[in-house]
């Protein structure tokens, strides 16, 4: 068995050691797979901050009827800003981030497939987004000072035609998301070549860890469904540039095509987003269970359905446009059906639990609040999917509780945890479990104080993207309640960039292993060295760690 | 025919008035039922795992027993949820198709409603009416049913028409023309907006709904048919308003304005509020909007039109007359 390296040197100790500058060129011309990981999350938490900041003046704006705090117009930027970063400047590059570090790690492989086209991806995210931000200063032109784009991060047209939209901001946004999209699709193919060509001997498909099998469905998912958006860019900038009509109605261009191109990778784009989620949980629950993956080829199968109906649900977001019973009729069932792979990665998740020895480490306790919350999203998604249902709820506040209890409840509760999980790995350095704790309670009943009351709201009529709303609908005491839970949830992302501030310097010493897990990453040192692996490894079976731990009742004859 | 803004309700879809909302309502009530099911015994079961399988003080340093899997029980977790799927997927189906297929009865009331940013037109063609913000309708009687049906059309973008106590959402979008309709059972005022963000006053594009009763709804058509007054007093004013800009946007029946770009004032004083439901329509409100509707409407396409006092009281005073 070769598939333990003795602790080596870490990486900064092998790299010459020189100023600050040289240590920035040294990042900046990085290919390593690891490092081009750490500055995809990093970069991410770093928008998320701002996307945060974005999210509490939209709090602040509406906990009371008719505030003025800020004009309808900064309004509209800050949520078309929220939206936007969330999605393309949050949730994809730290996905994708966490898959370049790992994936390579977890399959035995010493780096990507392609180095440099893994640099590329990451360096054109970052100008995307910077590209993005660089709008508050460009988009009028720089003495025009202040016009990021405010048509809403789904930008439907023809509100983004020049006639509606005047001025460069929507164009930043058209560009920069076409800019990250090229470098996010470059990482899918990459990602999918990596875990194709270069698994470790012994790791057949059924036998790699199941985050590997999802990001690989992520990675499939997203080079389907990502270039339909960019080619619906190109559209509308060859419509706002060189008087194109593909979404111009009125000289006979279609509204309803361009909801068609974007939630044809929008609702994908939800699957990418929250599929490495529960890749994450699939790692942190068996390993704080003390158990095995219950039913680890249904966990595969179920995902590979959710990969396939990810992109046939997409229309269930337009049930209110008038497509005709027929239609509504098909992306209901869909939508529907989608609801039987991801309720059966539940209870296989639970089932992992049952009958274990639980430890509540930090990253359990996010992952232990993700499926609860998770439930709460996958039923209020089946509740949407009733058509005559959703002609009420679409564009109401009920939506917006509904993806918030995904994107934030689920996928950031799981990447909390999965940072809690993998920074010892990443740093050789444990994060404070003490911080973790009150990070955690604090994100959780901040979250739930936020976007619980917005069902109510919904129900009682509220609609999305309204700066303000008269003080006779009923809805005051709602959107009061979700904005107290600002204030906790800001304490908490506080919390949390103190504890990683304290840990990088004063965190215990992690070792090579010390969660006491079973897949290849626990394997090598912490920080693992450039090359990941001294020699290199072999498999026998899906949990090799737990094969080594464990020689008497190996995996291998039980799978 | 000046109404006082009655307490608003809250658009509770809860709380349904009309033939299709209470239909949505029915087919909600199954869905969150099952959802509720649902959640009580998953969520149930989690709990009982997280609590019962908790690492306890004193437990050994042994790993529990590793149960890899196990046909039967995902099987039954699979079936199971398939057949609920199932269920649920043929009710839906078939409330989608009685809500969107229901077909108009000849005493059906035909209406038009235009979105514009941000303000809705709405027009009666075989009343020949044209009026905004408020649309009214006559109270449907489930033995002789007279449903209003709606066909929705836009000037400029997509927005949403959204009543929640009357129907569900249904897009109004430039291009195509839309149909919706609502069979009110109960007279009264219900409130609604535009539900598709359609740019910076989205928030500002409110609706209301009054369905009277049908000899009330008679009175209300005759009234509105009736081109503008001319009341000799007010003709400063309406110098003011035929000789500035306004008539390039507004139309007055019965004077030379045929503007139609803005909402048509033949009937204004008649209207509950001003620019689509962001204030009152008091005599301050009208001045102060005719002043600079950006005061009461940041963003509003209107442009502030640089009145003299004097102008400005006149034009008041005229726009008060149109009854």
């Amino acid at each position: 068995m070769s598939i333990v390296a003795p602790p080596i040197a870490a990486p900064d100790m092998l790299v010459e050691r020189g100023g600050l500058l040289a240590k920035l060129h040294e990042w900046v011309v990085t290919v390593d797979h690891k490092r081009l990981g750490v500055m995809y999350v990093v970069a991410g938490l770093a928008f998320f901050l701002i996307a945060g900041l974005e999210a509490g003046v939209i709090r602040w704006q509406l906990a009371a009827a008719g505030k003025t705090f800020v004009s309808p117009q900064v309004f509209n930027r800050l949520f078309t800003m929220h939206g936007t970063t969330m999605v393309f400047l949050v949730g994809i590059p730290i996905v994708f981030g966490f898959a370049n570090y790992l994936v390579p790690l977890m399959i035995g492989a010493r780096d990507l497939a392609f180095p440099r086209l893994n640099a590329f991806g990451f360096w054109a995210f970052l100008f995307g987004g910077l590209l993005l931000y660089f709008s508050f200063l460009g988009g009028d032109g720089l003495y025009g000072a202040g016009s990021a784009p405010d048509v809403g991060w789904f930008a439907y047209a023809p509100l983004t035609a020049r006639a509606f939209s005047p001025g460069n901001s929507t164009d930043y946004w058209n560009l920069s998301i076409l800019v990250m999209g090229f470098g996010t699709v470059a990482t899918s193919i990459n990602l999918i070549a990596t875990t194709l060509t270069m698994r470790c001997r012994g790791m057949s498909l059924g036998r790699m860890p199941l985050y590997v099998w999802m990001m690989l469905v992520v990675s499939g998912m997203t080079v389907l469904a990502l270039p339909p958006l960019s080619a619906a860019q190109i559209m509308l900038l060859l419509d706002r540039f060189l008087g194109a009509h593909f979404f111009d109605t009125q000289a006979g261009g279609s509204a309803v095509m361009w909801q068609h191109f974007f939630w044809f990778f929008g609702h994908p784009e939800v699957y990418i987003l929250m599929v490495p989620g529960f890749a994450m949980v699939s790692e942190i629950i068996p390993v704080f269970s003390r158990k095995v993956i219950f039913g680890y080829p249904m966990v595969v199968a179920a995902s590979l359905a959710i990969g396939f109906l990810a992109m046939t649900v997409w229309a269930h977001h337009m049930f209110a446009v008038g497509m005709g019973a027929p239609l509504n009729s098909a992306f209901a069932a869909s939508t529907m059906l989608i609801a039987i792979p991801t309720g059966i990665k539940i209870f296989n998740w639970v089932a992992t639990m049952y009958g274990g020895r639980i430890r509540f480490a930090t990253p359990m306790l996010f992952a232990c609040a993700f499926l609860f919350q998770f439930l709460c999203a996958g039923l209020t998604g089946i509740i949407l999917s009733v058509v005559p249902f959703n002609w009420q709820l679409t564009d109401s506040y009920f939506v917006v509780a509904h993806f918030h209890f995904v994107l934030v409840g689920s996928l950031i509760f799981t990447i909390f945890g999965a940072i809690y999980y993998w920074f010892p790995k990443v740093t050789g350095r444990m994060l404070s479990e003490r911080l973790g704790r009150w990070h955690f309670w604090l994100f959780l009943i901040g979250f739930n104080l936020t976007f619980v009351p917005m069902h109510w709201a919904g129900m009682l009529g509220m609609p999305r993207r309204i700066y303000t709303y008269p003080a006779d609908r009923g809805w005051d005491f709602w959107n009061l309640i979700s904005s107290l839970g600002v204030p906790f949830q800001v304490a908490a992302v506080l919390i949390f960039v103190v504890n990683i501030a304290l840990s990088l310097r004063r965190g215990a010493p992690a070792g090579s292993d010390p969660w006491d897990a079973w897949t290849l990453e626990w394997s090598t040192a912490s920080p693992p060295p450039p090359y990941n692996f001294e020699t290199a490894p072999v498999v026998e079976s899906r949990r090799p760690l737990w094969d080594l731990k464990h020689p008497d009742d190996p995996d291998g004859p039980h799978e | 025919m000046r109404r006082v803004l009655a307490v608003v309700p809250t658009p509770s879809m809860f709380a349904p008035v009309s033939t299709p909302a209470f239909a949505i309502r029915e087919v909600s009530f199954l869905v969150l039922a099952i959802v509720t099911v649902i959640f009580v015994i998953v969520a149930g079961l989690t709990v009982y795992a997280i609590v019962r399988y908790r690492r306890r003080p004193g437990d050994d340093a042994r790993e529990p027993p590793q149960v890899y899997g196990s046909t039967q029980i995902e099987l039954a977790w699979t079936v199971v949820p398939f057949l609920i799927v199932i269920v649920l997927f043929l009710t839906t189906a078939r409330y989608i198709f009685a809500v969107e297929r229901h077909a108009a009865p000849p005493e059906a009331l035909e209406v038009t409603v235009v979105g514009n940013q941000w303000w809705w037109e709405i027009r009666y063609p075989s009343l020949g009416i044209v009026t905004a913000n408020e649309l009214h309708v006559p109270v449907s009687d489930p033995a002789r049913p007279t449903p209003t049906f709606i066909t929705l059309q836009s000037a400029d973008v997509v927005h949403s028409f959204w009543i929640p106590q009357l129907a569900g959402k249904m897009d109004v979008i430039p291009g195509q023309r839309n149909r919706t309709w609502v069979e009110p059972l109960t007279p009264g005022t219900y409130v609604g907006q535009c539900a598709e963000f359609c740019g910076v006053q989205h928030a500002g594009m409110l609706l209301t709904v009054t369905v009277h009763s049908k000899d009330d709804f008679a009175r209300w058509v005759a009234a509105q048919q009736a081109v503008a007054a001319d009341v000799p007093a007010a003709r400063a004013g309406r110098d003011v308003f035929t000789s500035v800009a306004c008539i390039s946007c507004h139309t007055v029946r019965g004077t030379p304005a045929n503007g139609v770009f803005g909402p048509d004032l033949t009937h204004l004083m008649s209207r509950a509020t001003l620019g689509a439901g962001v204030a009152p329509n008091t005599p301050e409100n009208l001045r102060a909007w005719v002043n600079d509707p950006a005061s009461l409407k940041p963003g509003a396409l209107m442009p502030a039109m640089k009145l003299s006092k004097n102008q400005l009281d006149q034009l008041v005073a005229y726009l008060g007359t149109l009854r």
